[in-house]
């Protein structure tokens, strides 16, 4: 985002300057395996191991939590995150691998957590050396989430017994903690909710079964997790006893980039050469490609095409700088809550009309010497799909767009 | 120079915002719109020019008219995203004024060599309107059918905005030394308005003809003085659209949430619902990229003409889509001539077109963007 007219802060301005010259000297260079574009798509420990160490050193020198506080492993700062996400960017770092945890569990802990377990949990977290993933979904609960059926039922000396099936459940299979919803009344369904965090790796075997799923792409990175009289201290829960659906609200609202505090965000490099899915790069990719002896850029409705595209993309940006002065919006979610459907849906257009200018190479897929990109835009199409699905799909963006900003009447 | 992050859009703009919301709130609500150009519904009724020039006088007074006379010329000097917000409210209460066509003038005129006698008439309060189109409507002055023989004109000038309520008109026409833009009093002797019948109600549209009419001279490369004011035309015409847009959506989103079929508000149902969520998106878009074309014509020139085409090409989409979704959520309703949707569908009509419609702002863009089509 051309947004270079922000203005630093002293403090802020310092901090800028460590993250520059810390990433200048210390960015991980050129990966050891082809790196996937998203930490959704993470396939094998040696793709995690890499990441996992790039996190840590993020984490140690600072750029990783600054907002959080101290005593959670945090920098104890106020809008440092956003400069060192920006640097991080600007760096072209690899993704932190970490994503379910930063962006949605922390947020979540830090809200609804007691202090002991925000201290206990959030250091590991932010280090990126506990992987977090997110039980929510089921195979009876997609976007009618309130209807999860896994039930947790307490036991005698005050402890809870979990047992159900979660479904795509991205990271698991490295996950070291789930944060999960749960049912503890079936007699209520919104207020029969409750919120956890429960262990994965170490309960592997004991009470937890994680399977990997095979997504359209060819790729791993989502599971499906059984609980198996699974038994978890009461501690371990977040808020209140029936408040589940209030604090899945909570990790919700961070999901779909709509909270008040910046997730750390990193990324740019994904393989050997950085990729990103902009219309700038389709743009590139017109000049390259040649049709009927000329370049694609020559064709007035491809040129068109394309045009359209950057007014949504442009406009899109617009809109997220907009978002952030207040006289110029008439309700305070009206922006942000827009940024989920749009920004998913920007990607997924984007690279199907690079998959267009491609032609016939746009049939080449990872592994072909001669497909676009190495095969990114293809499979960029194709894991599109995930973002307009996963974290509430496009129609249930729409119908709370629709009921919290515009006041229709609910579709439930 | 770069762009603030907030647009520049201050505590001023905002002010004079809600200054103009409730401005023409008090002076024009919708029903009283109605009334006044929608008193006719016969299809081939003659042109008429339905206004109130009792509220345009109080908006010169107010100062609005001369908001685009640069400060050194004795005009108040407001970022042109100010002027955005005026002209938003402006759109939504489709009021007719030739308050846009007036700063249109002004801001042409502020990339003129000798505009000082244009500047003192919008100061002293008269309305202007560009005259510069060609019959196929080009908004382009080199296509000019306007000729200059020293400071005489003879020819026509086509789609001429607010013809029928301005007092002058700036008129491109083709001299020895090029295209020049020419002052004209509207009432002077052989300048004949033949008003167009438009679908249009809220705003007005003419042929005008000049026959041997004196003039003044006030700029020397209409061209290039156009061209460097049509960024800022086409924020502010995005505003336009914005306004207009937010009014259809939101009286659509009040109709589907008390008009009932199958025992429940149409708002309930997702056929109903995403299509406005759609359209509030659209409005979103349009008046993101109309507050930054504003706010790169204010200081980030490198990336004004590029803001401007951004700008209008969303508009122009927006303008068809949020009216035609209010047409269409209305129901039998909103087919009506009784219904004040129309008013709104058919100003949005005619802003899409307005100033180039979207293919041809997004061709302009694709010149910009990967440089013009190799011969």
């Amino acid at each position: 985002m051309s947004d270079g007219a922000r203005v630093d802060t002293p403090e802020q301005a310092a901090f800028r300057e460590h993250c520059r010259s810390w990433l200048a000297a210390n960015h991980p260079g050129e990966p050891p395996v082809r790196l996937p574009q998203s930490a959704i798509e993470i396939m094998n420990s040696d793709q995690m191991d890499f990441l996992q160490a790039w996190q840590k050193s993020a984490y140690d020198a600072g750029l990783v939590g600054c907002d959080y506080p101290e005593f959670c492993g945090g920098g104890g700062h106020t809008s440092f995150q956003r400069i060192a996400n920006d640097e991080m960017i600007r760096a072209k770092t690899p993704i932190l691998p970490n994503v379910i945890g930063l962006g949605m569990a922390a947020p979540t802990i830090l809200n609804h957590a007691s202090d002991e377990l925000k201290a206990e949990l959030l250091p590991r977290l932010l280090s990126g050396e506990d992987i977090w993933c997110q039980g929510f979904s089921e195979p009876g609960a997609g976007s009618d989430l309130a209807s999860v059926q896994t039930f947790a039922e307490p036991t005698d000396d005050g402890k809870w017994v979990i047992n159900g099936h979660k479904v795509w459940t991205s990271l698991a299979h490295f996950a070291s903690w789930m944060i999960i919803l749960v049912r503890t009344d079936k007699s209520h369904k919104y207020d029969g909710l409750s919120y956890f965090v429960v262990p994965i790796k170490s309960a592997l075997g004991k009470g937890v079964t994680v399977r990997p799923l095979i997504k359209m792409t060819g790729e791993l990175g989502f599971n499906e997790v059984l609980f198996e009289n699974l038994v978890v201290d009461d501690r371990m829960r977040l808020d209140e006893l029936g408040k589940g659906w209030q604090v899945a609200m909570t990790t919700l609202l961070f999901e779909r980039g709509a909270g008040n505090l910046d997730a750390p965000r990193a990324g740019g490099m994904t393989s050997k050469a950085s990729f990103t899915t902009s219309v700038s790069a389709v743009v590139k990719l017109a000049k390259e490609t040649m049709r009927g002896g000329k370049p694609v850029s020559d064709d007035p409705v491809m040129r068109d095409k394309i045009m359209q595209e950057l007014v949504r993309e442009e406009g899109f940006i617009q809109t997220s700088r907009r978002g952030r002065v207040p006289e110029l919006t008439d309700h305070p979610m009206r922006i942000p809550l827009q940024g989920k459907v749009q920004v998913s849906e920007l990607h997924q257009r984007t690279a199907n009309l690079a998959m267009e200018v491609g032609g016939a190479k746009g049939s080449l897929y990872l592994g072909d010497d001669a497909a676009l990109e190495g095969g990114q835009w293809t499979l960029g199409y194709m894991n599109s799909f995930g973002f307009t699905i996963a974290a509430g799909t496009s129609e249930v963006q729409r119908n709370i767009l629709g009921e919290r900003v515009l006041g229709l009447p609910k579709s439930k | 120079m770069a762009q603030p992050k907030n647009f520049g859009y201050d505590a001023d703009a905002a002010a004079l915002k809600a200054q103009a919301e409730k401005f023409f709130n008090d002076r024009l609500p919708v029903d009283q719109l109605h009334a006044l150009v929608a008193h006719d519904s016969t299809p081939e009724r003659d042109p008429v020019v339905d206004w109130k020039p009792e509220i345009w006088a109080e908006m010169v007074e107010l100062g609005w008219s001369i908001l685009t006379v640069p400060e050194e010329k004795g005009g108040l000097g407001l970022p042109l995203v100010a002027v955005a917000g005026l002209i938003e409210a402006q759109g939504k209460a489709a009021c007719p004024s030739p308050l846009l066509e007036t700063l249109n003038s002004g801001l042409v005129l502020s990339h003129c060599d000798q505009a000082d006698a244009g500047f003192e008439a919008i100061l002293e309060g008269k309305s202007v309107a560009l005259a510069f189109a060609d019959q196929h409507g080009s908004y382009e002055p080199s296509t000019t059918q306007v000729q200059a023989s020293g400071d005489v004109l003879s020819g026509t000038a086509y789609f001429v905005q607010e013809a029928g309520k301005v007092d002058a008109l700036l008129v491109a026409a083709q001299s020895d030394g090029g295209i020049a833009w020419y002052w004209v009093d509207k009432s002077a002797v052989g300048v004949s308005v033949k008003q167009d019948t438009i679908i249009d109600l809220t705003r007005d549209q003419a042929t005008v003809s000049f026959d041997q009419v004196p003039a003044v001279k006030l700029g020397s490369d209409a061209g290039a003085s156009f061209a460097a004011a049509h960024p800022a035309i086409s924020a502010l015409l995005a505003a336009d659209v914005v306004g207009a847009g937010e009014w259809l959506l939101h009286t659509t989103v009040e109709y589907v949430s008390v008009r009932k079929q199958f025992d429940r508000p149409l708002g309930f149902f997702q056929g109903v619902k995403h299509p406005l969520v759609n359209v509030m998106m659209a409005i979103d878009e349009t008046k993101s990229l109309a507050y930054n074309a504003a706010c790169a014509y204010d200081c980030d020139e490198p990336n004004t003409q590029k803001a401007g085409h951004l700008a209008k090409a969303s508009a122009a989409n927006t303008a068809d889509f949020s009216a035609s979704r209010a047409v269409q959520m209305h129901g039998g309703i909103g087919f009506t001539w009784e219904c004040y949707v129309h008013l709104y569908f058919k100003r949005q009509m005619h802003s899409r077109a307005l100033y180039g419609d979207a293919v041809w702002h997004r061709a302009k863009l694709a010149d910009i963007v990967f440089g013009p089509i190799a011969a």
